[in-house]
């Protein structure tokens, strides 16, 4: 009726002038830094980065990546999904079929097909190997398989409004089904054995040091720069949105907003990031096989969010980074208590972290400041209350929250 | 024992020498010749050819021993040259071996070795063994085995050289129907020249599949009931964990997998304090103790961690995954990770027979009976009994039910723990007829989500439903597709489902915007 304005909070900037910093540190540590302690210091000295912790590293960014992406859908959407093991696994097949080929002749057999098809005497590609020889078309695949797959999935499961624990099983099933389909020689994925034994990347042998490096650094780069694409798309309108879906999405939906899009995006979004991912990982690793879509696996993207503290987008990055950290050591050195510590691991951050790391130290730093009320405190006590009334906890709230104690219906 | 007596020559070394070296066809024929006339030293050596402990030079074989080389004639210790070469066996081999093997059992004093020896050799009939195989039918007094020998003989003298003996062979196996018998016709009928004898083979065959077929369809419909139950056992507990009070309860499937472990424990304590004779009540014993192991288990968990984290489901979802790692690793701690081997009781191993080629297994008839125990005792728990009545009153409105006095904190610990009771149950059950090992839980956790999801929540009617229809709908596309492309169809199957009808099979009727 009136034509009073909408007034839009103001958008703030990207990064802080402390963030962009360390973003900047960061950049440089992953571009130059490591490659020069890796490369030109020598193998003696205390600075020297060892092959073992390029390697290491490299996964872990890897893995930061799909912590990143679960924490696009599940820490600022709401909605948990134990499928991106899939999309990581797709991105990395996808890759993986490319490698396969630039092995050549060189496999065990001397054949143009790669070791396992002539082990199942196949005499021919077939069609989904199609595109594998060119690196362009892989670079392609590896974005749009695992988008088409989380599209059409999604469309339907989001048109049908299956949400919360529901779309987590369908999603698990999904997956499960997936594996049980690649397990199979018939498929053409290499069964059991996957992929492995590559030998070299657009011509360039993969094993060689400067070949390591330079993946190490793509797979910071590509770290740096979905951070800050999530950034951008968490601070837009369409970030927002996601957000209000979360914290209430029938209310949503009565503001004359329909969800279906903004959650397709954001999970298509989400799932291509995965693949990324998974298409980085598998060169560094050198293998991919079925078992990356093992339920374990996406459900451990899952904590290594949570870990962190979900809806900041620092904090899954943090988490992927202290939880495999943590695995890699302790593996190695207590192999049997590790299951014990992941376990604990879970049942920990959702009882007593819900907000992870990030908002842990969040909590101390806001009590040691005991800044005075933020300029818009108002709005979100209002916000806490009305959701409150709902009985549904608003989360990421943007300014560090003054009241501590969180509790309530959070899912 | 009639025909070792009858022997007149044994093993010369000639003839080991034949079956050591050489092509593998001539050796196999050596090998024939060589079991009609044999002795105990022809059955040791055969014995040791199938052991992979012989080795030969050019003029002498040798049979190893705890490194050392004997005579395989005389028994007499000989010294083996370095020039001695491994006899190499391949599969034609091996299989000729495996016959000649049995060949040599069907001299045995017990029955059960007898026929086991005349099954064996049915499978690989050969026209050599025929006059053993008649010397045997002449000594032989068990009727059951006498049948089987009779078709052993048919089955040989199909592939004999004489025409009138195939076709009397090919018109006598037609009233056999079993599906080896048509294995093996079908085997000849490639080779078969003779017009005749094609004809007489292909009526037997068409005889054969005609009795077969009902056979086949109890049978897909028998395992398919057989899976729906397992899985109804498996998500019955779950149906109240998950269904009644809507916990996920990711660790369902470890749950299950310690009444399975608890039944292994019975089984060890009656092996070790027991009378012998006791031994097969174990798994009697060990129902109650793996209802309680599992519940109390599941009691614990409740009140430690689910009951902070109520009304949060995701988060359930995660920390009960911790759980479910925890309890596998625990398992794997006190268990060792490899599977423990759980025997069937005496009762329940064999099968009933019903048709020639449809012998339903005692165990799995049990536990389709067990399942249904199961479930009926549930529903008389849930629906006639005042734990019952609490359990639902607090499903559908917890507060008013808390204004009637009822301690809801309690309820939900009694039903958490009667879920995970019933959870031990099926991992009793389970330990009869899959492996027992840490991984248990984890192959029948998606599964069992299914089933519930699929039959809607809230609703044991339609997880009775839902575990039966996919249990032999599983079972007919398995008949066609292959186990993994079945499991796989129904799992898509399942999310389409879903997508069409959001609330399962039964929808709970409300006019929540949220549902």
């Amino acid at each position: 009726m009136s034509n009073t304005k909408v007034v839009l909070p103001t958008k703030g900037p990207l990064l802080s002038g402390k963030g962009w910093t360390a973003f900047f540190v960061a950049l440089i540590v992953v571009c130059a830094v490591a490659p020069v302690l890796n490369m030109v210091v020598p193998a003696g000295s205390p600075l020297h980065m060892s092959d073992y912790a390029v390697a290491l590293v490299g996964k872990i960014m890897c893995y930061a990546i799909c912590a990143l992406a679960m924490d696009l859908i599940w820490g600022y959407t709401g909605i948990l999904s134990l499928g991106h093991g899939l999309f990581f696994a797709l991105g990395g097949y996808m890759m993986g079929m490319y490698l396969m080929r630039q092995i050549g002749r060189d496999g065990n057999y001397k054949s143009d097909l790669p070791d396992f098809m002539v082990f199942l005497d196949w005499k021919t590609l077939p069609w989904h190997w199609t595109f594998s020889d060119s690196f362009i078309a892989t670079l392609v695949l590896i974005v749009a398989v695992p988008g088409l797959i989380a599209f059409v999935f999604g469309f339907f499961a989001f048109r049908s409004r299956i949400k919360g624990v529901y779309f987590s099983i369908i999603t698990q099933a999904m997956t499960f089904a997936a594996m049980l389909l690649f397990f199979r020689n018939e498929t053409g994925f290499g069964g059991n054995n996957g992929f492995t034994d590559f030998k070299r990347i657009l011509g360039i042998p993969i094993a060689t040091q400067e070949m390591r490096m330079t993946l190490f650094a793509l797979t910071g780069l590509t770290l740096l720069g979905f951070f800050l694409f999530a950034r951008w798309l968490i601070g837009s309108k369409f970030g927002r949105v996601l957000q209000a879906i979360r914290d209430a999405e029938t209310r949503v939906m009565f503001s004359g907003y329909n969800p279906l899009p903004y959650k397709l995006t954001i999970w298509v979004i989400s799932a291509i990031m995965c693949g990324v991912a998974g298409a980085l990982y598998v060169p560094q690793v050198g293998i991919i096989n079925p078992g990356e879509m093992s339920a374990a696996n996406s459900i451990e993207i899952a904590i290594w969010a949570a870990v962190g503290g979900r809806a900041t987008l620092i904090g899954p990055i943090i988490g992927a980074f202290i939880v495999n950290g943590a695995k890699s050591w302790l593996t190695v050195a207590y192999p049997e208590y590790w299951l014990y510590f992941l376990g604990a691991l879970f049942i920990a951050v959702t009882l007593f972290l819900p907000n992870g790391i990030v908002g842990l130290v969040k909590k101390w730093l806001s009590r040691e400041k005991a800044v005075p009320a933020a300029p818009n405190a108002g709005r979100e006590e209002a916000q806490r209350a009305m959701a409150a009334a709902q009985g549904v906890e608003p989360e990421a709230l943007h300014a560090p929250l003054i009241v501590t104690e969180v509790k309530g219906a959070r899912a | 024992m009639l025909f070792m007596a009858t022997a007149v020559h044994a093993l010369t070394a000639d003839e080991a020498k034949a079956i050591a070296s050489g092509e593998s066809e001539s050796r196999i024929t050596a090998l024939n010749k060589a079991v009609i006339t044999a002795d105990e030293k022809t059955a040791a050596f055969i014995q040791a050819m199938s052991d992979d402990a012989v080795k030969y030079t050019e003029d002498k074989v040798f049979v190893i021993k705890d490194d050392k080389g004997y005579d395989p004639v005389t028994g007499a210790e000989a010294k083996v040259p370095d020039t001695a070469e491994d006899v190499v066996n391949n599969n034609l081999m091996r299989g000729a071996l495996d016959a000649a093997q049995a060949a040599l059992k069907l001299t045995s004093k017990d029955d059960a070795v007898r026929a086991e020896a005349a099954q064996a050799l049915f499978k690989e009939p050969d026209e050599s063994r025929i006059p053993m195989v008649e010397k045997a039918l002449a000594a032989e007094t068990n009727p059951g085995i006498k049948a089987q020998l009779q078709l052993v003989r048919a089955a040989s003298m199909l592939t004999s050289a004489d025409k009138a003996k195939r076709l009397a062979a090919a018109k006598e196996l037609g009233a056999n129907s079993s599906p080896d018998t048509k294995l093996l016709l079908n085997q000849r009928l490639a080779d078969e020249t003779e017009p005749d004898v094609k004809a007489a083979i292909i009526a037997s065959i068409a005889s054969i599949d005609g009795s077969l077929v009902w056979g086949d369809r109890i049978n897909a419909v028998f395992s398919g009931i057989s899976l729906g139950s397992v899985l109804l056992l498996a998500a019955l507990g779950l149906a109240i964990t998950y269904g009644l009070m809507g916990v996920i309860n990711m660790a369902h499937g470890e749950l299950m997998m310690i009444g399975a472990y608890a039944t292994y424990v019975m089984q060890g304590i009656f092996q070790r304090y027991m009378p012998e004779a006791a031994f097969g009540w174990y798994l009697v014993a060990a129902i109650p103790v793996a209802f309680l192991a599992s519940a109390l288990v599941g009691a614990v968990l409740e009140r430690g961690v689910i009951r902070f984290l109520y009304g949060r489901p995701l988060e359930t979802l995660l920390a009960t995954w911790g759980i479910s790692l925890m309890l596998q690793q625990l398992v794997r701690s006190l268990f060792g990770a490899q599977n423990v081997g759980v025997e069937n009781p005496g009762w329940m191993s064999g099968g009933f027979t019903m048709l020639s080629n449809v012998t339903l297994p005692w165990n799995r008839i049990c536990i389709i009976i067990f399942a249904v125990l199961v479930l009926l005792a549930m529903g008389w728990l849930i629906g006639r009994t005042r734990l019952g009545l609490f359990v639902r009153g607090v499903t559908q409105n917890r507060p008013i039910a808390s204004c009637m006095g009822v301690n809801t904190a309690r309820i939900d610990t009694y039903a958490f723990a009667l879920g995970s009771g019933i959870a031990g149950l099926a991992g009793c059950a389970l330990s009869q007829i899959g492996n027992v090992g840490p991984d248990l839980g984890q192959s029948y956790i998606v599964d069992s989500f299914m089933v519930v999801v699929m039959g809607g929540v809230g609703q044991l009617a339609g997880t009775v439903y839902a575990a039966m229809g996919l249990g032999i709908l599983n079972k007919f596309i398995e008949g066609w597709a292959g186990a993994v492309l079945a499991k796989i169809a129904v799992l898509v199957f399942i999310i389409i489902f879903i997508q069409k009808r959001p609330q399962g099979i039964f929808a709970m009727k409300g006019r929540s915007a949220e549902a």
